[in-house]
């Protein structure tokens, strides 16, 4: 008996029952839109709503305007007096976070996967063990340590802590994804007398590239993510980040949520415009190597 | 490239051992070696700077046994061990649930299911502070989003979500915390799913194998020790997290709803028992240690690749 056949017996409930199962997925992605829509619904209200309208029952602002926004670029309120200087203080480290990462963590892979370094295994493990090891675990001695070298306040001690917890990650991806490139590449630049830093940059680096664009993105996000490490070691207002001046406010005795908010969608925008641009290099590299949620 | 990866379902290993290649051939001469060992030093660096260090230093700092002894003595103590427990149990084993049938609904065909995956991973891509400050207002029992509703839609007066019960308020926490890591652990399993062939389901679709028996048959099987490497990171993940807990509750009402990580900083920063702190967190040892190695070996030798 052939297929056919058995389709046909089977046609007159089946396509009923693939009616009902399409209601049922539609209604299911129904839930998930509101589940996922639903906090930033509720930033974007508060954002549009003016201050009196927050302490209503509103679901909707009776009289949505822009105001907080203005008044959060330009600092038109005291706790937003340095927003700027702490936003270009967030891409400051978000920068250099993905610069380091990116340096460092080519670095040691090329060393590790290409030159195959003896004892790179134990580098290899030193990362996994790195990334296995909760960030906020070590927020307690790493504080005292930067206090004691006099790095309080100081933005380079948090790119230091975002470097060391985003390398681990960028050393999974940059050898996995380094195993599909051939070795013979290397081998015949040697062999026209190209050095190994040559072969690095002439050879690794750019045949590297979507590896690089995928860990940028994810140290970025890391970065932006961060919270803890910035506000223990960054407590002046200048030297603070915007996620630090956010929480401020948070536990000051008035918090005008409606600034509140805006500051939140402004600082929110870069993350997410750069995770829409490269989310197709993002989801491949994670599934190459996992990252720390 | 990367579906091809995730999970490498039950390949001999001998290929891939066959596959390792020397690296420069006939060794690394001297200047090359150098230029190889001097690649290495930045990393080597910022592991003993930054890692090494600050381990040794929080194993010192929390050496004491009378800080333990304390710790046990202390409710506040023992109330958050239960929390974090909690926390990890239902909220890491719910999300992976719920990831895991998440993923296979994205599985769907059609024009909507893409656009809907699009907003699906919003929250994974919002930055943690501003997701978790608007959730702490949408729960404000006065005048928060969700109490407004509930009053608009059926004129009760909700909940005071945060501010008298542990449980509604670490209910609260768990489902915040659910919102803003499942999509990254769909999308994972959604790559696992889409690396099992094809052909597997067609054969069984002949034999007759469809809906529940796909899953168990086919499916989880494959699926199965992606789901586990998964579940065990997600878990040490949390049992760091500190944004969810320190912003949607505040570890209130009345500290009872801290977990490890936030109680560390309260006790070092708060306070000002650094050492008592460092015992808070170098508590979760007997937890981590293990997990750790099972993950290390893992990651390492398993045949799953994240």
């Amino acid at each position: 008996m052939s297929a056919a056949t058995i389709e046909t017996r089977r046609a007159p409930n089946y396509r009923l029952r693939r009616w009902w199962r399409e209601i049922v997925a539609l209604l299911l992605g129904l839930v998930i839109v509101v589940w996922t829509l639903a906090p930033i619904y509720n930033m974007v209200m508060v954002a549009f709503e003016s201050h009196n309208d927050i302490f209503t029952s509103a679901i909707w602002p009776p009289d949505p305007s822009a105001y907080s926004f203005w008044v959060v670029l330009t600092g038109g309120y005291w706790y937003l007096e340095y927003f700027w200087h702490q936003y270009v203080n967030s891409l400051y480290i978000g920068f250099w976070t993905v610069f380091l990462t990116l340096t460092i963590g080519s670095m040691v892979s090329y060393s590790i996967g290409r030159m195959r370094i003896r004892y790179g295994w134990l580098l290899t493990n030193a990362a996994l063990l790195t990334y296995l090891v909760p960030a906020s675990f070590l927020a307690i001695p790493f504080y005292r340590m930067m206090q004691a070298y006099g790095l309080g306040n100081n933005v380079w001690s948090v790119i230091a802590v975002e470097v060391t917890f985003a390398t681990p990650y960028a050393i999974f991806i940059f050898q996995q994804y380094g195993r599909s490139i051939p070795l013979e590449l290397d081998e015949a630049a040697r062999i026209d007398g190209a050095s190994p830093i040559q072969v690095y940059f002439r050879i690794y680096l750019p045949l590297m590239a979507p590896a690089l664009v995928a860990v940028g993105t994810y140290a970025l996000l890391l970065a932006w993510n961060e919270y803890l490490y910035q506000f223990l070691l960054l407590s002046d207002k200048r030297s603070m980040t915007v996620p630090v001046a956010l929480a401020q406010f948070l536990n000051s005795d008035e918090s005008p949520w409606n600034y509140m908010m805006a500051t939140a969608i402004v600082y929110a925008v870069p993350p997410v415009v750069i995770y829409y641009l490269f989310r197709g290099r993002m989801t491949a590299g994670l599934t190459m190597g996992g990252v720390k949620g | 490239m990367a579906s091809a990866s995730v999970l490498e379902v039950s390949r001999p290993t001998i290929g891939r051992r066959l596959r390792r290649r020397r690296g420069f051939r006939g060794g690394l001469g001297g200047s090359e070696y150098a230029w190889a060992i001097a690649f290495c030093i930045p990393y080597v660096g910022v592991f003993i700077a930054f890692v090494v260090f600050p381990v040794l230093y929080g194993l010192w700092l929390g050496h004491e046994p009378s800080l333990y002894l304390e710790l046990f003595d202390d409710p506040i103590y023992q109330r958050t061990v239960v929390n974090t427990i909690l926390y990890l149990a239902i909220g890491v084993n719910l999300k992976m649930f719920l990831a895991l049938l998440l993923s296979g609904y994205f599985m769907r065909k059609g024009w909507w299911i893409k656009g809907l995956l699009m907003i699906f991973v919003l929250p994974w891509a919002i930055p943690a502070l501003p997701a978790f400050i608007s959730i702490h207002w949408m729960l404000n029992t006065q005048w928060g989003l969700i109490n407004n509703l509930l009053w608009e839609l059926f004129g009760i007066d909700g909940p005071g979500w945060l501010d008298n019960s542990r449980w509604l308020a670490l209910g609260a926490v768990i489902v915040s915390y659910i919102w803003k890591n499942l999509p990254f652990w769909t999308v994972i399993l959604l790559a696992g799913r889409m690396a099992i062939p094809q052909e597997l389901y067609e054969a069984a679709e002949v034999d007759g194998a469809t809906g529940l028996r796909r899953f168990l048959h086919i499916s989880f099987p494959l699926l199965a020790n992606l789901y586990l490497v998964c579940t065990l990171l997600s878990t040490i993940f949390t049992l760091g997290e500190f944004n969810a807990v320190n912003f949607v509750s505040g570890g209130g009402p009345a500290l009872t709803t801290h977990v490890l990580a936030t109680l560390g900083i309260r006790d070092a920063f708060e306070l000002a028992r650094p050492q008592l702190g460092v015992a808070a967190v170098l508590s979760a040892l007997p937890l981590m240690i293990p997990l750790v190695i099972t993950l290390m070996h893992k990651l390492r030798t398993s045949d799953v690749e994240l």
